[in-house]
C-alpha cells in the first residue's frame, strides 16, 4: 500500500481540530469540531469551506483537442463555449464508468478535466492510451493544484471582497480567471453541495494562503470548515452521484440516470454503440431516490433493497438527510418499480423496513 | 477524561455503578466522537435481561451505525427517553446525561472489564 497523500491544506486541517480520514487514498478531514450536522446547515444557511485539492486536474491541450474529447467523453463539448463547464464521464466501450468529471473549455484547443481523487492515475492513464492517436497531449497537473470549494448563499459575499472580478458576471457552470489578492486563479461557479458556490483553483503552494483568507474574510458571515461528511449528505440531498456508490464499471450511464450527459445523436464517442443497444435491449434498472417510512429506519450503503420480498438491489447511498428532516437514499431498482410512490423494502439488520421511492432531487435551492 | 467509578469495554461502552445494584450504561467520549452526530438510538425494552457481551441495542449517526453490546449481565430497569428528542446529549455528555440505560446487575461486574487506566491506554493506541 502506498503512502496515504496529502493535500497543501493538510496541516490546517488539524490545527483547525479535523478528524481525519482515508478517503481513497488521501488524508482527509471528514468533519471538524462543529460536527457534520452543524457544517450541513452552515452550507444550506450561510456558507461553508471544503478543502477539494485532492481532485485531479488533467490538461488536455492541441489542435485536436476538441475533436478528441468528444470522441472519448459522452456529452457535448462541440457545444461548449469559452468558459463554460459540463458535467460529463468516462465510459468503457461496455457504457459503464471509467470516472465522472467536470470538463471546462478554455479554448477550441484547450480543455481542463477535473476528476475524482480515487481515480486520477486510471484517469490519466485512458485519457493518454486514447490520445496517442490524436494532435493532443496530456498533463497531469493534480499535484500542482490545489482548489478549494465555497459553497452556500453567502459565497458571493464573501469571496467578492479577495477577488479582482466581478463574480455575479460568472454564471452556474461557467468559469473565469483573476486575481484572488494579486494571486493569478480560477474561479468556477460548481460545486457539489447544491448549493450555489464557488471552487478556486491555485497553485498547490498557494493554497493555504488562500484557504486562510477566505476563513479570516467569512468568519464575519458565519463561515466554517466543513469536511467530507457533510459533503455527502449534501451531495446525496441534491442527488448528485458518487463514483464508487452509483455509478462504477458495472453501472451504465443510463440506467445511472445520467441519460442528459449521454448526447447519443452527436454521432460516435467511446461507449456510444453499447449504450445505443441497451437503450434498443431496454433497460433492466434504474437509480431512483427514496424515503425511509418510519424516522427510526436509516438505510445505509450496500443495504438490500427488496421489491416484493426479493433482493432487487442494493443501496448505493444512504443517510439521514439534515434539510428534509427524513431518512433518504438512492438505489437501483428494476424498471417496474421507479415510478414515485412505489413501496420498496430496505433490508436493515435483517430487518425489512418501509420505503418509498421518491422525487429526486430531494432538495433543490430556491432560485 | 475517562471516570474512575466506571468499567470500559474494548468495544467502547462504559457501565457505572451506583451502588444499589443498579449500573447506567453508555457509550465513551471516545465511541460518540469516533462516530460524528448521533440521530437516532434504538434501546430495549424495560424488563428485557441481556448476557455480558449481547448485543442491546444500536447508536446511530449521521455517517454510521454502531451496534452496542451490554458490558455486564443484567435487567433493563430504565431507559434515557431523553434521548428520542434529543440524541446529541451523547455527543454532548456521553457519561452524564448521554447514557442509553439503567440496569440491574445480575451478579458481579463482569470481571473481563477494563478500569478507566487500561481503557485510556486502549484509546491511546487505538487513535495512534
Amino acid at each position: 500500500m502506498s503512502e496515504t497523500k496529502k493535500t497543501p491544506l493538510n496541516a490546517a486541517h488539524r490545527a483547525l481540530g479535523a478528524k481525519m480520514v482515508d478517503f481513497g487514498g488521501w488524508d482527509m478531514p471528514v468533519q471538524y469540531p462543529q460536527g457534520i450536522i452543524a457544517e450541513h446547515i452552515a452550507v444550506r444557511t450561510k456558507v461553508g469551506l471544503f478543502d477539494v485539492s485532492h481532485m485531479g486536474e488533467l490538461r488536455v491541450q492541441g489542435p485536436q483537442a476538441m475533436a478528441f474529447l468528444d470522441w472519448l467523453t459522452p456529452n457535448a463539448v462541440a457545444r461548449l463555449a469559452k468558459g463554460q463547464i459540463h458535467y460529463t464521464a468516462f465510459l468503457y466501450e461496455n457504457g459503464t464508468f471509467v470516472d465522472d468529471l467536470l470538463l471546462h473549455k478554455i479554448s477550441d484547443d484547450e480543455y481542463l478535466l477535473v476528476v475524482n481523487a480515487s481515480n486520477i492515475e486510471k484517469d490519466f492513464a485512458w485519457v493518454q492510451e486514447h490520445a496517442a492517436a490524436w494532435q493532443v497531449t496530456v498533463t497531469n497537473e493534480s499535484d500542482a493544484t490545489g482548489q478549494i470549494a465555497l459553497q452556500g448563499p453567502l459565497s458571493l459575499e464573501v469571496l467578492q471582497p479577495l477577488v479582482d472580478i466581478d463574480l455575479s458576471e460568472i454564471k452556474y457552470y461557467w468559469f473565469a480567471y483573476g486575481k484572488f489578492q494579486g494571486l493569478p486563479v480560477m474561479i468556477s461557479r460548481t460545486g457539489y453541495t447544491g448549493e450555489d458556490g464557488y471552487e478556486i483553483y491555485c497553485p498547490a503552494a498557494s493554497t493555504e494562503s488562500v484557504w486562510n483568507a477566505v476563513m479570516a474574510q467569512g468568519q464575519p458571515l458565519g463561515l466554517i470548515p466543513t469536511g467530507l461528511g457533510c459533503r455527502n449528505t449534501l451531495r446525496l440531498e441534491a442527488k448528485m452521484s458518487l463514483y464508487g456508490h452509483e455509478i462504477d464499471d458495472t453501472t451504465n450511464a443510463l440506467e445511472a440516470d445520467l441519460g442528459w450527459i449521454i448526447k447519443l445523436q452527436k454521432g460516435f464517442f467511446l461507449g456510444r454503440d453499447e449504450l445505443l443497444l441497451a437503450k434498443a435491449r431496454g433497460l433492466t434498472r434504474k437509480l431512483v431516490g427514496f424515503r425511509m417510512l418510519e424516522k427510526r429506519d436509516i438505510a445505509r450503503d450496500h443495504m438490500n433493497v427488496l421489491v416484493d420480498g426479493l433482493v432487487a438491489g442494493h443501496v448505493t447511498s444512504g443517510a439521514p438527510s439534515t434539510t428534509c428532516g427524513i431518512n433518504l437514499g438512492l438505489c437501483y431498482v428494476p424498471l417496474a418499480s421507479t415510478e414515485i410512490g412505489t413501496r420498496i423494502q430496505i433490508e436493515i439488520r435483517g430487518k425489512a423496513c418501509e420505503a418509498e421511492v421518491a422525487a429526486t432531487p430531494f432538495y433543490k435551492r430556491a432560485k | 477524561m475517562y471516570p474512575a467509578d466506571a468499567k470500559y469495554t474494548k468495544n467502547h461502552e462504559f457501565i457505572r455503578p451506583l451502588g444499589d445494584g443498579t449500573a447506567l450504561v453508555g457509550i465513551t467520549t471516545y465511541a460518540q466522537e469516533a462516530m460524528g452526530d448521533v440521530v437516532f438510538v434504538d434501546l430495549p425494552e424495560v424488563g428485557e435481561s441481556f448476557e455480558a457481551g449481547a448485543e442491546f441495542g444500536t447508536v446511530e449517526s449521521v455517517k454510521t451505525v454502531a451496534e452496542i453490546f451490554l458490558p455486564s449481565s443484567g435487567e433493563v430497569v430504565e431507559l434515557n427517553t431523553e434521548l428520542e428528542s434529543h440524541p446529541e446529549f451523547i455527543n454532548e455528555d456521553a457519561f452524564g446525561k448521554g447514557w442509553l440505560i439503567k440496569i440491574r446487575l445480575a451478579g458481579d461486574l463482569n470481571p473481563e472489564l477494563l478500569d478507566a487506566t487500561a481503557y485510556a491506554q486502549l484509546v491511546a493506541e487505538e487513535s495512534h
